[in-house]
């Protein structure tokens, strides 16, 4: 791919932003427009930007763990969220919501666990995608 | 679920999980330990004899009661015999394998089926319920399967595997079907589907009178037939010997192909002494026991002459459960065990001289007693009760066999010259396997022999000695289960006596000259056979490998064939067709109904129509139009990316801002994604054909047209609104939320989400199997 330096530049200071803004998109879902999988498919976007600027092995350790690992962590996490309900006698899944406020959080739910769960699989599902046909594709360039 | 006879039935399945760790822990050891689990069960067993003819201890435990299926299971002397053979022979396999398959990495996983094999067996011979029993029987060719193929690295053990699997699984879909028209007929007859569903109720009844008699009858003696490899399902039985030698002891002996005979023995009082029943078992049984000991002589492989032996003794069983009388029933019993005993115990010598020599082939050995004392004393002992020489328990069979024969009014004189004949080969091919190997003259082997460790001794000895013993002493059989299985078969009430000597009166005199001249005649023909005076074998031989096994390889090839063919006439692996096809049908199946229910009548925006709302539409078709005309690819992405946004911002302006927001989220990931695919594809663009351009564009505007005729009828119909009113009113209180879309996505239909998460993690792991398999390949494509 072409390189091109201000597009180097901007999304070294884009990305943090942007993953932030997918955590504040994933937190305030339950209220306002947003919620894991919008928050999932933002982060991976900004990662993608990311490997297009810098390449794909520059995104890999950017992100510091395997995509396939945050499919399966995502998929135990929502999995495992539904749990306590079943311990309380309650249908699987069923929310538990905590008492207290955690400051720019909100109350503390079973919910909230889920809805990180769905983030991790929509963000590690887009970038495996996304890694896997970018390396494809240098490759190809290569040989 | 505390009784023994259950925890019996179910204990070898459940303790098949512990084998792999026993044998992590204790090594080729493991089998010893092992071991104990199939001798509990027969020790448990040999406690509740004897078993008085006609005691049935039976238990039963809900399965699935809407249907009428439990877990039945019932003990009576013909499932006692059979569990005694199970578990006992089971035992000494186990101890045997551990020692045979010393060093092989998957013994733990080779003792785990062989457990769920042993477990299905006995499920299948104490089931009282029809479906139940189904169950087990299709568990056990699965199992056997397994079992066959342990050395699945080998393209023959696999073969000889699938062989197995296809006949019995073929088989034993027809027996389902017969064991359901049985079901039927029972209720018919007035039973309640509960007892309709079991065996011991279905005795009640008579359904040899009913009017589905015959279908049930074939159906059954098909599923039967395939198992017990009688003829012309018999090619899967001789194959079968590509598994390790213990599993061919174990199938020989007491299992797998005995459960063919088992369910005719069991459903005799049921189907049997009809005239179908006795011209089509008996004649099955009688031709399976012609080729089968005809085919044994033209065999030099000791475990092939003794699979084509089990083939003749197979045919004798199923012959004498067709012919019915009682003397043919108790015949059947005493074959039954005597030949489990000594079958059991020739495979585990034949075992042990492959072992230690490296070879089976008989014209390779001889003069082994020398090296092998103990296995050839075995071989010796279990060989003579196979060729029915006096004092072992294969004698009082034979006899019993003959007499049966000239009790038979109509044909005796037939079946006796048929019986003669396949027994003779017997002896032949009994002292092929002793006789050749362990005397004589000493042969090259390729491995210097040597005895067979005590863990393979075990077995083949005190099967042999068992067998001598029972010749000997045949009161204490006749008495414990003896009389009960016979009875148990024949459904009324008979005593067995068995007798080395019969004392002299013509009958009995008459019966010990065939034996005597069956003796005779087999080593004559032995002698013939080992200098090469008649040339039997080649002949025998080519004749073998004609008839059914040509059609099964027939029949699989063409299935080969076609199935290769339809997959490349429906997977042609175009996108392109696979996206018409799809469109097409959906056409297909909506347009039709579509066109009767339009009402034609355009709906009416509540506000009238504002411009920049008109605006975004004609851009996104604008767009879309654009795209089917441009050549580049990369433009055409951008365009389509176009009509994306211009579809997120119809979101935005109808106030749907989550769907917004993912839709632009992943319209920037699609063309993110897509952009690296064309990397991927060859620079230039083929152009298609002006044919094909006109096609595409006809399923495309009908596809179009559908779409916006469909979205046009649905408008004006009023909408049930009561689950929307649902969700908007309880998301607060109910689920803390205020934004609907996503507490109806994060709670109320949270596992429809973690569905779909699933699914979305699925595909993307599918996406990186598919590239990362493709990249490798044409890597070492590359390399090579």
């Amino acid at each position: 791919m072409r390189e091109s330096l201000i597009l180097r530049a901007t999304v070294r200071l884009l990305l943090p932003l942007l993953v932030l803004f997918s955590l504040f998109i994933l937190l305030r879902g339950h209220n306002e427009p947003g919620g894991g999988f919008i928050g999932g498919l933002l982060a991976a976007g900004g990662l993608c930007l990311y490997q297009l600027a810098h390449g794909g092995d520059a995104m890999r350790r950017v992100l510091r763990i395997d995509p396939r690992i945050l499919i399966g962590v995502g998929l135990a996490t929502a999995m495992a969220s539904g749990l306590p309900a079943l311990l309380r006698g309650q249908d699987y899944l069923t929310g538990i919501w905590g008492k207290g406020v955690v400051p720019g959080i909100g109350k503390l739910s079973t919910v909230l666990v889920f809805d990180i769960g769905v983030y991790l699989v929509v963000a590690g599902t887009s970038l495996l995608m996304v890694l896997t046909l970018a390396d494809g594709a240098t490759e190809e360039e290569d040989s | 679920m505390t009784d023994p006879l259950i925890i019996a039935a179910l204990l070898p399945i459940a303790a098949s999980l512990l084998a792999p760790a026993v044998v992590r822990a204790l090594g080729p050891r493991a089998g010893w330990v092992l071991a104990l689990i199939p001798a509990a069960i027969f020790f448990w067993l040999v406690q509740q004899l004897p078993l008085a003819p006609g005691e049935v201890l039976s238990r039963s435990v809900p399965w699935v009661p809407a249907l009428g299926i439990d877990f039945a299971f019932l003990l009576d002397g013909l499932s006692a015999t059979f569990v005694l053979l199970v578990s006992g022979i089971g035992a000494l396999v186990v101890v045997y394998a551990g020692s045979y398959l010393a060093g092989d990495p998957r013994l733990g996983r080779f003792y785990l089926i062989l457990f769920v094999f042993m477990g299905a067996m006995l499920g299948l011979v104490l089931a009282d319920n029809l479906v139940t029993l189904f169950v087990f029987w299709e568990l056990t060719s699965i199992s056997s399967y397994l079992l066959i193929g342990h050395d699945h690295a080998r393209s023959g053990a696999r073969e000889s595997a699938l062989k197995a699997l296809l006949v019995t699984g073929a088989g034993g879909l027809v027996l389902l079907v017969g064991f359901v028209l049985m079901m039927i007929a029972g209720e018919q007859l007035g039973l309640d589907p509960a007892v309709a569903g079991k065996i011991s109720g279905l005795a009640t009844v008579d359904l040899r009178g009913h009017a589905l008699y015959p279908a049930i009858f074939w159906l059954v003696l098909i599923g039967c037939l395939t198992k017990s490899a009688q003829v012309p399902f018999h090619f899967w039985l001789p194959a079968a010997m590509a598994g390790p030698t213990p599993v061919s002891a174990y199938l020989h002996s007491a299992t797998m192909v005995k459960a063919g005979v088992y369910l005719l023995a069991r459903l005799n009082p049921q189907l049997g002494d009809t005239a179908l029943w006795h011209w089509a078992v008996g004649l099955a049984g009688l031709v399976t026991m012609l080729t089968g000991s005809l085919a044994t002589l033209g065999q030099r492989d000791m475990k092939r002459v003794l699979a084509y032996s089990t083939l003749a003794v197979l045919g004798t069983l199923v012959m004498l459960i067709g012919v019915g009388t009682a003397m043919a029933i108790k015949t059947a019993v005493v074959y039954l065990v005597a030949h489990g005993l000594y079958k059991a115990a020739l495979f585990m010598v034949a075992g042990n001289v492959d072992h230690e020599t490296g070879t089976r082939e008989l014209r390779q050995l001889g003069g082994l007693r020398r090296f092998m004392p103990w296995t050839a004393l075995a071989g010796i002992l279990a060989a003579l009760s196979k060729a029915g020489a006096p004092p072992m328990f294969g004698f009082i069979g034979k006899e019993m066999l003959y007499k049966t024969k000239l009790d038979l009014e109509a044909i005796g004189a037939w079946a006796v010259v048929a019986s003669v004949v396949a027994n003779v080969a017997l002896v032949a091919s009994a002292l092929m396997v002793s006789v050749w190997p362990f005397l004589g003259r000493t042969q090259e082997t390729p491995r210097k022999p040597h005895e067979a460790p005590l863990a393979m001794l075990l077995g083949a000895v005190l099967l042999s000695l068992f067998g001598l013993g029972r010749g000997l002493l045949p009161e204490p059989f006749e008495t414990t289960v003896g009389s009960a299985a016979a009875t148990a078969i024949l459904g009324t009430p008979v005593e067995m006596h068995l007798k080395l000597w019969h004392g002299v009166d013509p009958a009995a005199l008459t019966v010990m000259g065939l034996s005597l001249l069956t003796l005779a005649l087999g080593g004559a023909l032995y002698l013939m056979i080992r200098h090469r005076a008649a040339p039997v074998g080649p002949f025998l031989r080519r004749a073998c490998s004609v008839g059914p096994t040509q059609l099964y390889d027939l029949s699989l090839r063409a299935l080969y064939t076609g199935a290769d063919g339809a997959t490349r006439f429906v997977q042609s692996g175009r996108l392109r067709f696979y996206v018409t096809i799809t469109v097409a049908f959906a056409l297909l199946a909506v347009a039709p109904p579509l066109w009767r229910a339009m009402t034609w009548q355009l709906p009416v925006a509540p506000e009238g129509w504002r411009l920049h709302e008109i605006l975004v539409v004609l851009v996104g078709m604008l767009a879309t139009l654009t795209a089917a005309f441009l050549r580049s690819r990369l433009a055409t992405l951008a365009v389509i990316g176009a009509t994306g946004t211009c579809v997120a911002l119809i979101f935005v302006l109808f106030s749907a801002p989550d769907l917004a927001l993912t839709q632009v989220m992943i319209e920037v990931l699609t063309v993110v994604l897509l952009v690296m695919v064309l990397y991927r594809l060859p620079r230039v663009v083929p152009r298609s054909s002006g044919l094909s351009r006109l096609r595409d564009l006809i399923v495309a505007t009908a596809a179009g047209l559908t779409m916006t005729l469909f979205v046009l009828a649905v408008a004006p119909i009023a909408r049930d609104t009561s689950v929307s009113e649902f969700y908007l009113q309880n998301s607060a209180p109910m689920a803390f939320g205020r934004n609907v879309v996503n507490v109806i996505l994060v709670d109320f239909r949270a596992l429809d989400t973690l569905g779909e998460i699933t699914v979305l993690g699925t595909a993307g792991l599918g996406v990186f199997a598919l590239m990362r398999l493709g990249v490798g390949r044409r890597k070492r494509k590359e390399s090579r």
